[in-house]
């Protein structure tokens, strides 16, 4: 009796087993809450824009992440980004340049920065499409006049989250519509074009494969309204764009250049399926 | 010399009598180990914290050593009892000489 009894119960165990992995949620989005400081409370779960059509639901890529690598971003004692973002509150206070300015002779507060980095980018009055890296640049450049920063140097990416960090908590709202559309219409383009010797697209990971395993990381949906994100790996501030150039390189393609006007028009639109997440930056992620 | 050294602390304001309170430090320092070559091959020095020293209303509470292999902006988290109001005072101690102390009230009520 005990003979037959064995295999049935080993049978049972692997079904059990095989029915674990085969669930929906396995390397998907958990159920944690995220509150920074005990105060700011952040949206990282939203019903997906009206123009995504394969997403239901949008999700924080912190959602994916380890309990111990979310708790870095709960406090923001414990977020390692808060150094660099320090770093950029002194920097907006020093005068640089021949215009003998700093950030705060213009801008007075960082705080009156609030609400901006919600509807990054847009396009502005010339008729291209800006990022922040823009806006800062040309500020360093035009009325400084002094050097403009390096793309993803330390200095630009911590003085981008420290304008970004302004705006944390409040809902993204990138407008699509409008002088903006041509250039949505050429990130979203760009989103479902495949590339690179792997042949694959923005799409084939983040729309058709988020929730699931890659090789073994969590794939997230590839939000971007943490950035710049303070990376584990590297152990800094990675930009919008050196992410963008990360993925395209792992396809094995020849990628595009920082602040490249490809990348302009894909940040758009990537920011646009983060319609209705917080801004979140500086994040935390692995 | 070391430069951008800024000692951080997060106390809470506010414990009951007895109770652990969980303290967090970090002091932003490059914490240079001694082991390293610059580009022409010469040994770029040591310069680190090393020690690392906190007391309360003039009890020590946590005294530590700390090695060339710690890495960079050195966090420490503990836990301490707080028996009555008071104020913690910290201490990094740099291999230049440097100190650098911050400190910390908290009430008990």
């Amino acid at each position: 009796m005990n003979r037959m009894s064995a295999p049935g119960l080993s049978a049972a165990t692997a079904i059990a087993v095989v029915t674990g992995l085969a669930a929906p949620a396995f390397g998907g989005p958990d159920d944690d809450e995220l509150i920074i400081n005990g105060d700011t409370t952040i949206i990282t779960e939203a019903p997906a824009p009206d123009h995504m059509e394969y997403i239901s639901t949008i999700y924080s890529g912190w959602r994916f992440r380890t309990d111990e690598t979310q708790a870095l971003e709960e406090d923001d004692f414990d977020n390692p980004a808060m150094l660099a973002v320090d770093a950029a509150l002194e920097a907006f206070d020093t005068v640089e340049g021949d215009a003998g300015e700093s950030c705060a002779s213009c801008h007075g507060d960082v705080e009156s920065f609030a609400g901006l980095t919600a509807h990054m980018p847009k396009v502005g009055e010339d008729g291209n499409l800006v990022v922040m890296e823009d806006l800062i640049n040309e500020c360093r450049t035009d009325r400084m006049q002094t050097e403009a920063w390096k793309w993803s140097g330390d200095d630009m990416q911590s003085m981008v989250a420290l304008i970004g960090l302004q705006s944390r908590g409040m809902t993204m709202d990138v407008a699509i519509d409008g002088p903006a559309a041509p250039f949505w219409q050429q990130g979203k383009d760009m989103y479902y074009t495949r590339y690179g010797q792997l042949e694959l697209s923005c799409a084939n990971c983040h729309e058709d494969n988020w929730g699931n395993m890659i090789r073994a990381d969590h794939l997230s949906q590839g939000q971007i309204n943490g950035f710049p994100t303070y990376r584990l790996k590297q152990a800094k501030l990675i930009s919008k764009h050196n992410r963008f150039r990360g993925c395209i390189r792992d396809t094995r393609a020849e990628t595009f250049a920082e602040g490249s006007d490809e990348f302009r028009a894909l940040e758009l639109y990537v920011a646009s399926r983060g319609n209705g997440l917080s801004v979140e930056t500086p994040a935390v992620r692995q | 010399m070391a430069e951008g050294v800024k000692p951080r602390v997060k106390v809470p304001k506010t414990a009951t009598a007895g109770e652990a309170i969980t303290i967090k430090t970090l002091i932003s320092h490059q914490m240079e180990s001694g082991q390293r070559k610059d580009s022409d091959g010469n040994a770029i020095p040591r310069s680190i914290i090393n020690r690392f020293v906190v007391d309360f209303n003039g009890e020590n509470v946590l005294d530590v050593t700390l090695e060339p292999a710690i890495s960079t902006n050195p966090y420490f988290e503990f836990e301490a009892t707080v028996p009555e109001s008071g104020e913690f005072h910290f201490t990094w101690y740099d291999d230049d000489g440097s100190v650098y102390e911050t400190t910390e009230p908290i009430t008990v009520g």
